[in-house]
């Protein structure tokens, strides 16, 4: 399963500043408390004052510390072998994390290094794609700074992509087998006697796994809606159209899904609806194996009957 | 103002990969029996509820609220969650029953660090505009403060993770007047405190766990590595007579932090000793601390 965000951040005066001079291939400290701090803070931890002055380090210094990273995990500065370390840039009293691109077998406290800049460089800690190792004299660098948009950078994006294994409770596996084969299959708490769908790990009411399988046909009553209008990343049906709560006849939860075969103004509370399965060679363990639901042609069933679903 | 206890403890065992869900529900079930059925309460009994987890470890919204299923929440419960190791969230329970809201609390923690890739979930801790883009693990992290503290002559071992782990632990806490009904010889809560490091810190100072805690027999401590326990006894200032006990058998997120307290607690309940510490932390550094002195009576 990967769960993905581009989270965008608006940076605030002294952030801001830092972001505008990576663009510019500058690095900046803020100075407070009588030292310069890389990265620059925002208020000084001691005496509590926003940060009045920002001063021009140089992009060479002095490693404080580092540590290997032999396999480099996705989205971490370099995916080949290099060091995590902490540089104090001359100019600054606090080190900066950041990875070096060197030899293991190169590496020390108090060696040299200098930042390498990425080629495009949008306002963000990336802008150094990493530090090198200075070995002989400092190579000046031309860098063409008009190359680079240097307009104030107000915001940074850094897109946060993640991956996890879920895992089916015994409960849940049931139900999502039963899918693949075009059936609905519920569960019966052993002390309340309710039946959810899906199943559950536990009766909300109850706090015991849920046993008794029940078959559930694929027919229900809407037991509330809404209509979507707002598009969204990743959304899969033009809008408008209707999510319901469906209270499949024979269970006591009701669960949701798409309504289509009618104009979203016509949904209401009370109406039947029956399952449209995707064909047959399209079936997984998914509850997308129904398609949709769509009205089932019945006359609406009675309040009363939902009410206490609702 | 009115005194606290804990007066049950209990917790899952530590496992590597779980294959219950990561909502928590499978590991919490049998735990809250076993705790419930040690101090003789029942779901009704329990006025409040408070638990610590993480969504981004579960990979999943709103994970704990899911795991209320394991409580079987029906008539509803006064309940609340800390995006937290659960011994924040038996801070917040502490509180409660200090107002005089409630007597009783059950406070539990639970992670499934299995279901992603920890080294990379929490780098999403870390500073989101400097540090998080760049997604350092907390490995690597930690190696930094070992090799400066290798350099500076604290120690001299290799870096030792405790390796992470899933998870739950849950803690029952009560009232000065209920405490004494639910266990034979409660462990007094006399002080809790917690507190987060300013943003620059020298990395081998832990100054938000800077107490003066004095003389205990046993303190149970709770750094994710081995060199952090002699940082840890440095701050809180541990006597060479402390038995200082750490993570052992893995690293439960969002549990480990709640079973050390519950650990400490067991100590006091069990006779061993009278007073106790019991510290939690957050962060690959330490960067967030918490300590809770455990005495008899």
């Amino acid at each position: 399963m990967e769960v993905g965000f581009d989270y965008t951040r608006s940076l605030g005066p002294t952030l801001s500043a830092f972001m505008t001079g990576l663009v510019g291939g500058r690095i900046l400290g803020s100075r407070s408390g009588g030292q310069v701090h890389v990265p620059p803070l925002e208020y000084d931890p001691v005496t509590l004052q926003p940060t009045a002055e920002l001063v021009e380090v140089s992009d060479v210094g002095t490693v404080v510390s580092w540590s290997w990273m032999a396999q480099p995990l996705p989205g971490q500065p370099l995916s080949t072998p290099f060091a995590w370390a902490l540089i104090r840039l001359d100019g600054a009293d606090t080190p900066l994390l950041h990875a070096i691109d060197a030899p293991l077998e190169s590496m020390h406290t108090g060696m040299r290094v200098q930042a390498h800049w990425a080629d495009s460089r949008v306002g963000s800690i990336r802008d150094i794609a990493c530090f090198l190792r200075v070995d002989h004299e400092l190579t000046a660098m031309f860098d063409d700074v008009s190359a680079h948009q240097l307009h104030d950078q107000s915001m940074t994006v850094t897109p946060i992509h993640l991956s996890y294994t879920h895992t089916a409770s015994p409960e849940e596996s049931r139900y999502l087998r039963a899918l693949a084969e075009g059936r609905i299959i519920g569960q019966r708490c052993p002390m309340c006697r309710k039946v959810y769908v899906p199943p559950r790990g536990a009766c909300p009411t109850d706090g015991v796994p849920t046993t008794d399988d029940v078959e559930l046909p694929d027919v229900g009553t809407i037991t509330t809606f809404c209509i979507v209008n707002v598009p969204f990343p990743g959304q899969r049906t033009k809008p408008p159209y209707v999510h319901a709560a469906v209270l499949l006849d024979g269970a006591d939860i009701p669960f949701s899904h798409l309504v289509l075969g009618c104009p979203a103004s016509d949904v209401r509370m009370g109406m039947r609806v029956r399952a449209v399965w995707k064909p047959r060679e399209q079936w997984t363990t998914s509850p997308q194996n129904i398609d949709h639901f769509e009205p089932a042609g019945e006359p609406d069933a009675d309040y009363e009957t939902y009410a206490e679903h609702l | 103002m009115r005194d606290v206890a804990v007066v049950g403890f209990a917790e899952s065992p530590h496992t590597f990969a779980t294959p219950g869900t990561s909502n928590g529900v499978e590991m919490l079930v049998p735990i809250f029996a076993e705790v419930l059925g040690k101090t003789g309460l029942s779901k009704a009994d329990v006025d409040f509820w408070c638990s610590g987890s993480s969504d981004y470890l579960a990979g999943r919204a709103f994970s704990f609220v899911s795991a209320v299923d394991a409580i079987g929440a029906y008539p509803p419960i006064n309940e609340s969650h800390v995006e937290m190791d659960a011994a924040w969230a038996l801070y917040e329970a502490w509180l409660k029953i200090l107002t005089g809201e409630v007597d009783t609390a059950l406070v539990y923690g639970f992670g499934k660090a299995s279901a992603g890739d920890p080294r990379r979930v929490l780098a999403l801790q870390l500073d989101p505009y400097v540090v998080a883009p760049l997604w350092p693990d907390p490995d690597s992290l930690a190696g930094l403060q070992h090799r400066m503290g290798l350099e500076a002559g604290l120690w001299s071992e290799p870096l030792t993770p405790v390796p992470f782990a899933d998870g739950a632990s849950v803690v029952v806490l009560a009232s000065g007047d209920r405490a004494g009904d639910l266990c034979d010889r409660p462990a007094w809560i006399t002080r809790i405190e917690h507190r987060v490091d300013a943003q620059l810190r020298h990395w081998l100072d832990v100054p938000s766990a800077r107490f003066e805690v004095g003389d205990v027999e046993i303190a149970e401590v709770h750094a994710p590595y081995r060199h952090q326990e002699i940082l840890l006894a440095r701050e809180l200032g541990l006597g060479d007579g402390v038995a200082v006990n750490g993570l052992r058998e893995g690293n439960p997120m969002f549990a480990a932090g709640l079973a050390r307290i519950g650990t400490a607690a067991t100590h006091i309940h069990d006779g061993r000793a009278n007073r106790v510490l019991a510290h939690a932390s957050s962060g690959p550094l330490l960067q967030q601390n918490l300590v809770c002195i455990l005495e008899a009576r």
